[in-house]
């Protein structure tokens, strides 16, 4: 496998990963919104708090780590930017 | 010179954040020297509105590439910050807290659906669309899938999403600022246009960037102070992470007056005008059985997929320096965005327990209709038409079905009805104005770049010089904002019914063939066009089929008219694979694409539009 390929194996990998957990916080918890509200979070029912913060708040640190693992294998690889601002 | 400009922006964003401090403490001041509510209004919203135009004439630029796509030089976290403005339109500002009072958890599907289609972009689309070095979406399905047809479909799509998303935010900036001002709506219309388009015309993409920073800027302030300061009045200094017990005594509180929906004849008889509502949904509850599960998941769905489809936000993307700040100022964008969608639900319980809860003095359910009506905002909001009283059951109480609001009202009258000083209520005005003036100036300038690069430049007259290309960019911006202004005052739908219909034309006709384009290799030409056209098509007759003013029928499964993006994607995704397997052959055109795409795929190196 030459080292394009190589590189875009694990960055394919790294988006099914990041869709599962896209999925799991966007779609499999709100599947559950009816029993997990029973459960408290800061006081807060947890399906009510995911919709309200929870899940939004795990979308922005996805996104962080996504970018910074995707910068990793770029590197990893060589074939990340250099001229960055 | 400009690169020291870049290098001087958190310098220059600074001064201008302290520069509106010291505006918002100096009409505090005026406030207590007697100026008066109406003159503080008009002074936020001229003030904030004069300082975009500034803005927008300092960044006036003849240069495609700065006419384009801001030069390329855009850093990460300043794209960040204007993808957030432009992605927050009026509707999120003026009307989301007023949903979630209104609907609760429930209507809380929007902000789900409203965040975490981020996840797609950045996973997905934008660092590959950047490394593509396209100028605008249709350029990259053009080039993608070569041929005119393919990137007149993209047009198309993108027109008619975008144009529908237009009219809502126009109309959004023509009612604040005919309150603002107190003209006209139809006036309002035309003067939040011609602010629009000051900020756009003269530097397209460079000016519509340096705008929507300080925009947001502006709507970020005007929208946490209240909540925050709320927050403090009521003992939670840090609302976000305080409030489970006002969670639970809104609870307590719906169980005591009781929920009720009033019946339609009801709501005739007693004169209620249209668009008002009252609380008949649990705030916190989660409505139960599968199909109210599958409601909320539905619209999560087709607001993710219409976010990674909607152009005016992943030609942001297009403006970063590099393909690694591209991923890094999605990450940035959502940050941002989450500033104001997480304080959302909790303005909306604040604003909420503050007329609900009877040990509180500014409550005003379960008190006497004629005490309530004697309020000094209740009768400002009365006079215009934005909030009702129906005396039902003639008791002379107000009981909580009892008490009519528009949506806006719960964001543009919390500070009036908390008792904020009036200076806060400006702010506010000024707040949506930003929100709805950045998505619209982005809007605007995405149809108008698709038609003056893509049909004008790419299909009819391919030999145009620069100058002649940026003119017809230019007259274009002015027709369209007319043609949005004009429709906008003809005020067709809600505005939210205008933001999800967007959502869903994108998601039908754009979101497969963008996706499949970066990541198939065998997606064709002939499926692209297949997926677009069949995809389009599908969402919008089941649009006609169910939408309420159309032919109105019942929906299937609960996809209604908010969510037809459900029928359409899937149709485009099944076309394009089964057309694209059909025609697929291993020929030189199909290698060149297949070599063009592995360009695409490793971040370092030129664009691959700058390689030819």
């Amino acid at each position: 496998m030459s080292n394009k390929e190589k590189h875009w194996d694990k960055t394919r990998g790294l988006m099914f990963i990041t869709l599962a957990l896209w999925f799991f916080f966007g779609y499999v918890i709100f599947m559950f919104g009816e029993s997990l509200n029973s459960a408290s979070f800061l006081g807060y029912p947890l399906a009510y708090y995911m919709c309200a913060q929870g899940s939004l708040l795990a979308f922005v640190i996805i996104l962080f780590w996504f970018a910074n693992k995707q910068e990793a294998i770029d590197e990893e690889f060589g074939f990340a930017e250099r001229e960055d601002k | 010179m400009k690169g020291k400009f870049i290098d001087n922006l958190p310098k220059i964003y600074g001064l201008y954040t302290g520069g509106f401090a010291a505006f918002i403490i100096l009409m505090a001041i005026a406030e207590q020297a007697g100026m008066t509510a109406k003159t503080i209004g008009i002074m936020f919203v001229a003030f904030t509105v004069f300082i975009y135009a500034l803005i927008g004439w300092l960044s006036r630029t003849v240069q495609v590439d700065a006419y384009y796509v801001a030069g390329r030089q855009v850093p990460t976290v300043f794209n960040g910050m204007a993808t957030a403005a432009d992605w927050m339109s009026g509707a999120s500002f003026v009307a989301m807290a007023g949903g979630i009072y209104f609907g609760g958890y429930t209507y809380m599907a929007f902000l789900v659906g409203w965040t975490g289609g981020y996840i797609l972009v950045s996973s997905l689309l934008a660092p590959y669309l950047r490394k593509f070095g396209c100028y605008t979406v249709p350029d990259f399905i053009g080039t993608r899938y070569g041929g005119n047809l393919a990137r007149f479909c993209a047009v198309v799509v993108l027109v008619l999403a975008s144009f529908t998303y237009v009219t809502a935010q126009i109309n959004a900036t023509g009612t604040i600022a005919s309150r603002a001002l107190g003209v006209p709506f139809e006036l309002g219309v035309w003067v939040g246009l011609i602010s629009i388009l000051m900020c756009s015309m003269l530097g397209g993409m460079r000016a519509v960037t340096w705008t929507q920073v300080a925009q947001y800027i502006v709507l970020i302030v005007a929208y946490l102070l209240p909540v925050f300061w709320m927050g403090a009045k009521l003992g939670n200094p840090f609302p976000h992470l305080m409030l489970g017990d006002e969670v639970a005594r809104l609870g307590e509180l719906e169980a005591q007056f009781g929920l009720v929906k009033n019946a339609a004849a009801d709501l005739k008889a007693a004169g209620v005008p249209g668009g008002l509502s009252s609380i008949s949904n649990s705030h916190a509850g989660v409505p139960a059985g599968g199909m109210a599960a599958w409601k909320f998941i539905s619209l999560v769905i087709c607001m993710m997929v219409g976010t990674a489809s909607l152009p005016h936000i992943l030609m942001r993307y297009f403006t970063t320096p590099s393909v690694k700040s591209a991923r890094k100022s999605v990450a940035w964008s959502l940050f941002f965005i989450f500033l104001l969608y997480s304080s959302a639900p909790m303005l909306a319980t604040l604003s909420k327990l503050q007329l609900m809860d009877p040990n509180l003095a500014t409550s005003i359910i379960g008190k006497s209709i004629a005490d309530v009506q004697a309020i000094q905002w209740v009768q400002d909001w009365t006079a215009a038409k934005q909030v009702f009283i129906a005396d039902f059951n003639g008791d002379g109480i107000l009981q909580l079905n009892e008490w009519f609001m528009r949506t806006g009202v719960v964001v543009l009258a919390t500070p009036e009805v908390a008792g904020l000083p009036y200076v806060i209520s400006g702010l506010v005005a000024a707040g949506g104005m930003a929100a709805a003036m950045s998505t619209a100036d982005g809007l605007v300038l995405a149809i108008a770049n698709a038609l003056s690069h893509d049909l004008y430049f790419k299909i009819i007259d391919p030999k145009a010089d620069v100058q002649k290309r940026l003119i017809v960019a230019r007259a274009l911006l002015i027709v369209i904002g007319a043609a949005g202004a004009f429709v906008a005052s003809m005020r067709l739908t809600s505005i939210l019914g205008a933001v999800a219909w967007a959502f869903d034309f994108a998601m039908s006709g754009l979101f497969f063939p963008l996706v499949l384009g970066v990541w198939w290799k065998k997606a064709t030409r002939q499926g692209a066009i297949a997926g677009m056209i069949g995809g389009l098509a599908a969402g919008t007759a089941y649009l006609i089929y169910v939408g309420p003013k159309f032919m109105a029928q019942t929906p299937w499964l609960g996809i209604d008219h908010l969510r037809f993006g459900i029928i359409g994607a899937p149709v485009c995704l099944i076309l394009m694979v089964i057309v694209s397997m059909m025609t697929y052959k291993n020929d030189a055109e199909a290698k060149a694409i297949s070599a063009m795409l592995d360009e695409t795929r490793i971040p370092v190196g030129k664009t691959v539009l700058g390689q030819k």
